[in-house]
């Protein structure tokens, strides 16, 4: 098939042009090279390249406005960079469409639809790239199940989503992702309007899933939990002003350059 | 045979509208022939009940049409309305019946130019999809579906309509009551046939695609990384709404068309829970609505249409009030939020 081959090209080029930052144990994951990209004739993010590699915990921070969630709908194709490439999985970010790849969880908790539809139906979504048009069979609802235990909503199962709390609606998007059995979560500000404890919790299962082999790649505003949890930070305001393992971040000036003035790593930024 | 005060009124209303396009006439004839068998059948089973019950509205052919076109209009527009009213696309609908409308004129101006003897209701079909299509593709291009230009393709296709049948019949309006607010007694076997065909391909196409229509209803983005063609959804969206809206006009008529699609729905999203019971729901009025309406229009002698939207109206309300008394009674208390289980996730993972 044409993706594996694409992905043993993409291999071969990474042993040539290892950076040794990474984990090189995988294959590369998301690739972006010189990728520049605005709404309008003012770049949004400029010249950014990274790579991602299988396996890895990466946190993407920048104040707001930063264009870190314009970074991540580049990454996953949702948006085409006006110069430079993007790719997924070893193929053009905006033609790859193996759902059953990536789990994805947006900033939903605010964003309410007023639409009637139970937590498990929403965690059942997570099961749809892997049936296309047939129905979910009994190990598609263990699935589910699961994820929904996961996440400790499995009371919450048949409630109507809408009348929910904003950090309950959060970990069903979360069981969501889970229950795709993705290779690669996508995560972008998860914990908004999650509780504390929650939180904590909630980074604790990132910690085990990407034990498992997934790869976690996650914008974060919460500057503390990025420190504790993530192995590799990718500062960006517009540009990249870090990228690196996590520990060296805390130590440079990264992050005073990329917000413009002194942030500690307690304060808690506001959420875009 | 002395015929009853609502069967005259009916009857009457036929003499003064144009004479409808006969089945006799059409090319379409030996496509559609297994569907008027079925027909056949469906008007047997109809005067039997009507035996059986004693019902008066059951003995007229007509009647069984619009009780069969009605049935298929309460399944099939709360079926869409249920995808279009949770994205805020509840004035598509209304959109597409007066782009339909310009659709019929061009029908009707076509037979009356050409004498091509094709039913208004399928050039309606043709025009219908292609300004679905255009309303979709234009907001592909502006990234966002744009009420102001979705009122233009209204008013232009309602124009476009008024100006054809008034040059078809030499500047006097005749005829297009019927279309503009539905007529049970027009129903003929041809347009009660092609409604059987557009009915199937809705419903064919919505249980197919099912999974794919509702991920992309609920979460368009997350639709989209899972690797579903939000676009090509979409599309199929929209042509199946203007293939509802042709099918419900017979009835319903160009301007109360739309409700069918939207009052049903939010009456159920009052009262439901899931997107399935809410899916189940907004068929059961609908359905309730219909038949209520029509039984009301034939014994009322007035408008099916309009009596049937009111109908639907008055359910909604009784909904939005049943919805309430389910809040206030409180049958939502609040269960255990159990503990993000890390260690658990383990097992889930490595399936």
């Amino acid at each position: 098939m044409s993706r594996a081959d694409s992905t043993e090209a993409t291999l071969a080029a990474g042993e040539a042009a290892d950076n040794g930052a990474a984990r090189a144990s995988g294959e590369r994951v998301i690739r972006l090279s010189d990728v520049t990209f605005g709404y309008t004739a003012a770049p949004v993010v400029e010249d950014v390249s990274l790579d991602v590699r299988a396996g890895e915990y990466v946190a993407v921070v920048g104040p707001n406005g930063s264009g870190k969630s314009t970074l991540l709908q580049l990454m996953l194709g949702l948006l085409r960079p006006d110069e430079g490439e993007a790719r997924l999985f070893g193929e053009p970010a905006h033609r790859f469409d193996d759902g059953q790849r990536i789990g994805y969880v947006s900033q939903h908790a605010s964003a309410a639809k007023e639409m009637p539809i139970t937590v498990r139906e929403v965690v059942r979504m997570g099961r749809f790239p892997h049936v296309g048009f047939g129905r979910l069979d009994a190990e598609d609802d263990r699935i589910v199940d699961e994820a929904l235990a996961t996440v400790g909503m499995s009371d919450f199962a048949d409630r109507r989503i809408t009348k929910l709390s904003g950090g309950q609606r959060q970990r069903a998007f979360i069981a969501r992702a889970l229950a795709g059995e993705a290779d690669l979560l996508v995560l972008d500000e998860p914990t908004v309007g999650v509780d504390a404890e929650s939180v904590d919790a909630f980074y604790d299962l990132l910690a085990s899933l990407n034990a498992d082999g997934i790869t976690v790649l996650l914008i974060e505003h919460d500057l503390g939990a990025v420190a504790d949890h993530a192995e590799r930070v990718v500062c960006m305001n517009r540009e990249v002003y870090f990228d690196g393992p996590t520990a060296e971040f805390v130590e440079s000036d990264a992050l005073a350059r990329a917000f413009g003035t002194a942030v500690g790593f307690l304060g808690r930024g506001g959420g875009e | 045979m002395t015929l009853p005060a609502g069967a005259a009124a009916v009857l009457g209303a036929v003499a003064a509208s144009p004479p409808a396009p006969l089945q006799s006439g059409s090319a379409l004839d030996p496509v559609l022939a297994p569907i008027y068998y079925l027909l056949d059948l469906w008007s047997l089973l109809m005067t039997a009940l009507g035996d059986a019950t004693g019902l008066e509205l059951l003995q007229y052919g007509f009647m069984h049409r619009a009780i069969l076109v009605g049935l298929c209009i309460g399944v099939m527009a709360p079926l869409i309305g249920t995808f279009l009213v949770h994205r805020q696309l509840a004035l598509i609908g209304d959109a597409l019946a007066h782009t339909a409308f310009a659709g019929v004129a061009v029908g009707l101006f076509l037979n009356g130019v050409l004498s091509l003897g094709v039913s208004p209701y399928l050039t309606a079909v043709v025009v219908a999809v292609l300004a679905a299509l255009l309303i979709e593709v234009i907001s592909e291009v502006t990234d966002a579906y744009n009420d102001v230009s979705m009122a233009i393709v209204l008013s232009t296709g309602f124009a476009l309509g008024t100006v054809l049948i008034s040059l078809n019949a030499g500047g006097l309006a005749v005829g297009i009551n019927q279309y503009l607010f539905g007529n049970l007694s027009t129903v003929s076997a041809e347009n009660a046939a092609i409604l059987l065909v557009l009915f199937a391909v809705i419903v064919g196409t919505v249980a197919l695609t099912r999974n794919q229509l509702l991920y992309v209803t609920f979460d368009e983005t997350a639709a989209e990384v899972s690797g579903i063609p939000v676009n090509w959804y979409n599309r199929v969206m929209v042509m199946l709404t203007a293939l509802v809206v042709v099918g419900a006009m017979q009835i319903m008529g160009v301007i109360l068309v739309a409700a069918m699609l939207v009052v049903p729905v939010a009456g159920a999203s009052q009262v439901s829970r899931s997107f399935g019971e809410s899916l189940l729901v907004s068929v059961v009025l609908a359905e309730l609505a219909v038949l209520l309406g029509i039984g009301a229009a034939y014994y009322g002698e007035a408008t099916a249409g309009g009596v049937i939207v009111l109908v639907a109206v008055a359910i909604y309300a009784l909904a939005v009030v049943a919805g309430k008394l389910r809040e206030a009674r409180g049958d939502d208390d609040a269960p255990e939020l159990g503990g993000i289980d890390a260690e658990d996730d383990a097992a889930t993972a490595s399936d």
